[in-house]
């Protein structure tokens, strides 16, 4: 089980920051009092900022926990005890983050809701790298079984198949290198983002953008060949020669 | 097809305009807000519905922060 970063390290990152000199942010009038409170005892000195840290971590403790217990039956390999272990990383990750980025935040929510997320992130995250551990991230494609629906020769597989075969053209001929290998590892194969970022000493910004414009040239090389997509939420998926 | 389509989008997006994932975890908690409050949160957080249709890793950060939030308000 991770031990909570000492006070002395946690002083050095908030101050590095800079919003331990001003108690509460310029927002500060458009805040809930429950925020506000938070932000006054975290932002103070002595006891009653140990004390606001000690329930901070508590909370981001139970979303981790959330986190690690909705997660659970994806992992039926991983031992109990080292979920338990896994949560308690998750909430001492996000809590040098929480009080690392105390001055980011605005009130745009509550702060409660603001904490959570980042016990949530380091808990998904740490859980789908656990998932990952020790397996080959797959880079070339495994298997394009999920692009088809197995049914015979109607007219809407028979445009389907067209449809694949024009984005797996466009695979080979529009995309770099890297672009086909982030395209193929992330949405061929069903690679977690961050366990991808992982392996290739990136990000997961830097990877999405990199996904976001290997997509961009495939849809512009399907319509490039007539294929007209209506892939919104609300619309269909079939392409329209 | 729903599954094909899903597939399709994940191989190709949406192609409707989104944000990043740095920006995603920025407005999260706000976007999650808005919509337990039944506010319009994709007018509010223009690009957040497509990214959240094509980047798996910030769905389900979504989903899990929308349901954690949930589990905390009183029914």
């Amino acid at each position: 089980m991770s031990a909570l970063p000492s006070e002395a390290s946690v002083a050095s990152m908030v101050s590095v920051v800079g919003a331990l000199d001003t108690p509460v942010p310029r927002a500060a009038p458009l805040l809930d009092r429950e925020s506000r409170e938070w932000l006054v005892s975290l932002n103070g000195h002595g006891p009653g900022r140990d004390a606001a840290i000690a329930r901070l971590h508590a909370l981001l403790l139970h979303a981790a926990q959330f986190e690690v217990a909705r997660r659970r039956p994806t992992l039926p390999h991983v031992r109990g005890n080292e979920f338990e272990d896994i949560a308690c990383e998750a909430a001492d990750d996000a809590l040098v983050s929480v009080l690392a980025r105390l001055g980011d935040f605005r009130g745009a929510s509550r702060f409660t809701t603001w904490v959570y997320k980042f016990a949530l992130y380091e808990a998904a995250a740490k859980l789908r790298r656990r998932a990952w551990q020790g397996r080959e991230v797959p880079l070339e494609a495994e298997s394009w079984e999920a692009f088809t629906d197995g049914a015979s020769d109607t007219a809407a597989e028979v445009e389907r198949r067209e449809l694949l075969a024009t984005v797996k053209d466009g695979i080979a001929r529009r995309l770099t290198p890297h672009q086909r290998t982030v395209l193929v590892a992330l949405a061929v194969n069903g690679v977690p983002i961050d366990v991808l970022a992982e392996r290739l000493g990136t990000t997961r910004g830097a990877l999405y953008k990199t996904l976001h414009d290997a997509r961009r040239s495939l849809r512009a090389g399907l319509a490039e060949s007539g294929l007209d997509l209506k892939l919104t939420e609300s619309g269909g998926g079939d392409a329209n020669a | 097809m729903p599954d094909f389509k899903r597939a399709v989008v994940r191989l190709v997006g949406s192609g409707e305009p989104e944000i990043g994932c740095d920006e995603c975890f920025k407005e999260l908690d706000r976007y999650v807000e808005l919509e337990l409050d039944g506010v319009d949160a994709d007018a509010a957080v223009p690009g957040m519905r497509a990214h959240l249709a094509g980047c798996p890793a910030c769905r389900e950060d979504h989903e899990s922060l929308g349901a954690f939030v949930r589990s905390t308000r009183p029914s």
